[in-house]
């Protein structure tokens, strides 16, 4: 016999297997060639042209969409609205969340009640919930305002009142999210494990205070990372409250970077300036992400 | 402490209630507008229940202006197609990233990861103007399309078929099983958990969804749930608060009323998959 | 008295009574093994204690002080957890400190950053860290003071809960199964090291375990606990030997004690299906017989035995037996040459020495028994 017959095969990969593997998955990476990646692609070449709807032609203007961007106070208001829109809904939205978990963790009645009720809204379809919003926030014939004169107050116009509209906004994104964040929480309090507890209070930790700083705070770190991260790359998409109620009115006074981009591309048909807003856009997304991997990197406390 | 007595505890739930009140207030409020008339309306009294019921007449003219059941029906193939396709396309590219070894999975893999960072804002406008120029607006597979390659449940079921034992389908090879079947046979029966809770995600984010319905399509025939109280609003309702709700208690209930029945599953699929995304 | 003593506890889970009126004293420098099986209620007895259940009934004093009331962190005590219950986002060096942190530090004193600057704050740190070193040095633990419980082995894990208890001078030790998450060798090894421990600490000490070589060699006394009771306290030599209760004598020592249904007649005179034994026992009726492997003889006369099998374990063997008339299974321990005096197969006798014979009553209570023959020292 000789020695090639008598080497063993080296181990390599089967042909079937690889068959099989592009085989299987085939359908999906077509699907992400045509519905994702393309039109991904498409659009940042897009911000780099002049292109509208329906024009003959379109021509390369290299960074001028961008420096419109700068130049434009209609951006500049979208912008700020968003950033501000996002300062109020995620800090309110993840500490209530918190707060709420900690008290439906801390009995045990009406937990699933309660963790129900929070989370209705999460499955409400929004635009629906933005008409009733619009109706409880009516100046004149909304129950709110109806509950300030009982009161002797005078309520403002709440969503046609460039003073107050983003608040009214932000109020109905905290109610949007806060039970998603409330039902992560209650996730990530439940992972804990009881015994640290009982620790934390043998080794002389006799105020819930410093079982909170002791054991659930850092314990929930990880936790309260992805929430800060999931609820701003929530709040950053803003789009149907504002579609629904504002139209980014009165006065721009609620226009946000979602609505902008809309507006540019599908009602004036500037494509190729709302694909630099969509740039825009997906720069602060990743932005966020981006962020959340360094603080994850700089902690990782389960080693 | 988890036993504690009730008088102890009712400060607690004193506070949860209260809360829960506030959060249920738009609900309350719509149900309670869709059941006035529009001068009980007007009169802004803080009474919830309404001196004339008026459920029938609002109800009704909405079932009389607006195709209510139309809407209802898109919504349902909507999602329905959505989710088929997401599911044909995602089961078999999960498995295949987590269990087969192939040249490109390291790429397909890469991609997948690259792809849950884009929100489905950004390809928007190319796909606009590729159905535009398909004269594909206004129809189901412009609603459909778009959303039938989820990165995200090719990642959710990637990591659900990791956590497969591999002895499993090493044992299906051995009993003589093609790759083919083997998916068909021994990974579709165990996909089903991590399915479930990915279609309830996915129902509940297209149901819901109105920025791509709002762009694509236009008039009442393709609308979905969302677009339909929209152009109610718009067009019909204008200050008609009590129908108006009457909409909004009709476009919202299907999800609402299937997440009470569900509400396990429901949390689990939205929130606990969120988690692991 | 110092140390720990409890009086009529009782506490129920739901409609389950997990614990009925136990009463336990432990002395001043004591160590007291708590064992029995899962679900007995000996770590429902230490979480008592420790303040993290709160009994129904009854009252708990540690160094004197009544504590029933009174929360974990009032009570003076430091305890190790199953499962080490460790911070993992803490360091080895501030696991250990938590106990001293919490206690020496006052609320403002523990923020960060302001703490530091309040004054007393660094007195009490370096008080702090020179107990801690301390602690963490009698355990071997000083390389990996900055280390988190995640990159520990099991081992190490376990020597950090131990430091956290003996940071700081409690009234009480409290230890629940601090070895079950250990390997064998580990478990042996460690076991030695806790003796050590307790001995220089000289704290009163409650060990809950399931394993009763573990409460045998390090217990001063061991309380055997079934179904929410103490069915008996006493010095591991005296638990083993002298079993007061049917249920500690067959739930100590293994291979498990040999126990044959025997009938005492009007006269006392036990009988073993119709056999004399040549015993007289205080009380007449249905009883209990149990003898110890190690303590059965081979013989020319005495109880019937039909020969099952020989399992050879390196320093002895266990001869499988079953009684000829009753068919109870019985197990007779030799030393491994004493395999030649066993026949290949069939029927042979056994005797036993008559101090050793331990009898029980239909209640399973341990009762006197006198030789029919004063002279004899080995019975049937």
């Amino acid at each position: 016999m000789s020695e090639a017959t008598l080497a063993l095969p080296a181990p390599r990969l089967s042909a079937g297997e690889a068959l099989a593997g592009w085989m299987l998955t085939a359908p999906a990476a077509l699907a992400f060639l045509l519905m994702l990646l393309a039109p991904t692609l498409a659009t940042i070449a897009l911000a780099f042209t002049d292109y509208e709807l329906g024009a003959p032609a379109l021509n390369w203007i290299g960074l001028e969409n961008f420096a419109e961007l700068l130049q434009d106070r209609g951006f500049a208001i979208a912008l700020r609205n968003t950033i501000l829109y996002v300062a109020i809904v995620a800090p309110t939205s993840v500490l209530g969340g918190l707060a709420l978990a900690m008290l439906i963790e801390a009995g045990t009645r009406g937990r699933a009640l309660f963790r129900a009720i929070f989370f209705l809204p999460v499955v409400s379809l929004p635009v629906a919930m933005a008409a009733a919003w619009q109706y409880l926030l009516h100046p004149t014939i909304g129950p709110l305002n109806a509950a300030l004169r009982a009161v002797g107050v005078a309520g403002p116009n709440w969503l046609s009142s460039s003073d107050t509209v983003l608040i009214s906004l932000a109020a109905i994104g905290v109610w949007e999210n806060i039970g998603f964040n409330l039902v992560l929480f209650l996730a990530g309090l439940t992972a804990i494990p009881r015994e640290l507890y009982a620790a934390a209070e043998v080794d002389g930790a006799a105020r819930a205070w410093d079982r909170f700083r002791l054991v659930t705070w850092p314990l929930l770190g990880p936790t309260t990372l992805f929430v800060v991260t999931i609820t701003m790359t929530r709040a950053v998409r803003v789009f149907d409250s504002v579609a629904v109620l504002t139209q980014g009115g009165p006065n721009k006074a609620s226009e946000v970077l979602l609505y902008a981009m809309y507006e540019e591309g599908f009602t004036y048909f500037r494509l190729g300036y709302s694909a630099a807003i969509t740039l825009v856009f997906l720069a602060i997304v990743l932005a966020l992400v981006w962020l959340q991997t360094r603080v994850m990197e700089r902690r990782i406390h389960y080693a | 402490m988890p036993d504690r007595s009730l008088l102890r505890d009712l400060p607690r739930l004193a506070l949860l209630t209260l809360l829960g009140l506030l959060v249920l207030m738009p609900y309350i409020w719509m149900v309670a507008a869709s059941l006035k008339p529009l001068d009980e309306i007007f009169r802004a009294s803080l009474s919830l229940l309404p001196e004339r019921f008026y459920a029938v007449e609002n109800y009704g003219k909405v079932f009389a202006k607006v195709p209510v059941w139309r809407y209802l029906w898109n919504g349902v193939v909507v999602c329905g197609g959505i989710l088929f396709f997401q599911l044909l396309f995602a089961v078999p590219a999960g498995y295949a990233l987590a269990k087969l070894r192939f040249p490109g999975s390291g790429l397909a893999f890469g991609a997948v990861m690259l792809g849950l960072l884009v929100p489905y804002h950004v390809p928007a406008l190319p796909l606009y103007v590729g159905f535009s120029q398909l004269g594909l607006l206004n129809s189901y597979t412009a609603l459909i399309a778009p959303a039938t390659i989820s990165v995200f449940a090719i990642f959710l079921f990637r990591q659900f078929f990791k956590s497969l034992p591999d002895d499993l389908i090493h044992a299906a090879r051995m009993d003589g099983l093609g790759e083919a079947e083997i998916v068909w046979r021994i990974v579709l029966p165990n996909a089903w958990p991590a399915a479930t809770a990915f279609a309830i995600f996915s129902v509940v984010a297209h149901w819901n969804d109105l920025f791509w319905p709002l762009i694509v399509v236009n008039g009442p025939a393709h609308a979905t749930p969302a677009l339909g109280v929209l152009y109610f609003r718009s067009d019909e309702a204008g200050d008609d608060f009590g129908s108006l709700m009457a909409a909004a208690v009709l476009m919202t209930a299907p999800l609402v009323l299937a997440f009470l029945l569900a509400q396990r599953r429901f949390i689990e699929g939205i929130a606990t998959t969120g988690l692991k995304g | 008295m110092d140390g720990i003593s409890i009086a009529g506890l009782g506490k129920g889970f739901g409609g389950a009574q997990v614990l009925r009126g136990v009463s336990l004293g432990v002395a001043a420098g004591e160590f007291v093994a708590l064992l029995g099986p899962s679900g007995c209620g000996k770590s429902t007895l230490l979480r008592c204690i420790a303040g993290i259940e709160r009994p129904d009934s009854g009252s708990i004093r540690i160094g004197g002080r009544e504590v029933t009331g009174l929360r974990p962190s009032q009570r003076d005590v430091a305890m190790v957890f199953q499962s080490y219950a460790l911070y993992p986002h803490l360091t080895v060096e501030e696991n250990v400190a938590v106990p001293l942190a919490m206690r020496r530090l006052n609320a403002a004193q523990r923020l960060p950053l302001i703490g530091a600057l309040l004054p007393g704050t660094r007195a009490a740190r370096d008080s702090i860290t020179r107990d801690v070193r301390g602690a963490a040095e009698a355990l071997g633990l000083g390389p990996m003071l900055s280390r988190r419980p995640g990159q520990l082995s099991g081992g190490q894990r376990q020597r950090v809960a131990l430091a956290r208890a003996i940071v700081r001078r409690p009234a009480a030790f409290l230890m629940d199964e601090p070895l079950s998450n250990l390997d064998a060798s580990l478990r042996v090894q460690t076991r030695r090291e806790i003796v050590a421990i307790h001995k220089a600490a000289g704290v009163a000490t409650v060990y809950v375990t399931h394993d009763q070589s573990e409460a045998l060699t390090m217990a001063d006394r061991v309380a055997v606990m079934q179904a929410g009771e103490i069915l008996q306290i006493a010095p591991p030599a005296e638990i083993y030997a002298d079993p007061q209760d049917l249920r500690v004598a067959t739930f100590i020592g293994s291979p498990r004690i040999n126990t044959l249904d025997a009938e005492a007649d009007v006269d006392g005179v036990l009988r073993v299906a119709g056999q004399a034994v040549g015993m007289r026992v205080s009380g007449t009726g249905p009883m209990t017989l149990a003898l110890r492997p190690e303590d059965l003889q081979l013989a020319g006369a005495g109880l019937p035995a039909m020969l099952e099998g020989v399992e050879f374990l390196g320093e002895s063997l266990l001869v499988h037996l079953r009684h000829a008339a009753l068919g109870t299974p019985l197990v007779l321990r030799l030393a491994p040459e004493d395999r030649e005096t066993l026949p290949p197969e069939g029927e042979i006798t056994l005797r036993f020495p008559f101090g050793r014979a331990l009898v029980f009553n239909g209640l399973g209570r341990r009762v006197p028994v006198h030789a029919l023959s004063p002279e004899a020292t080995t019975l049937v």
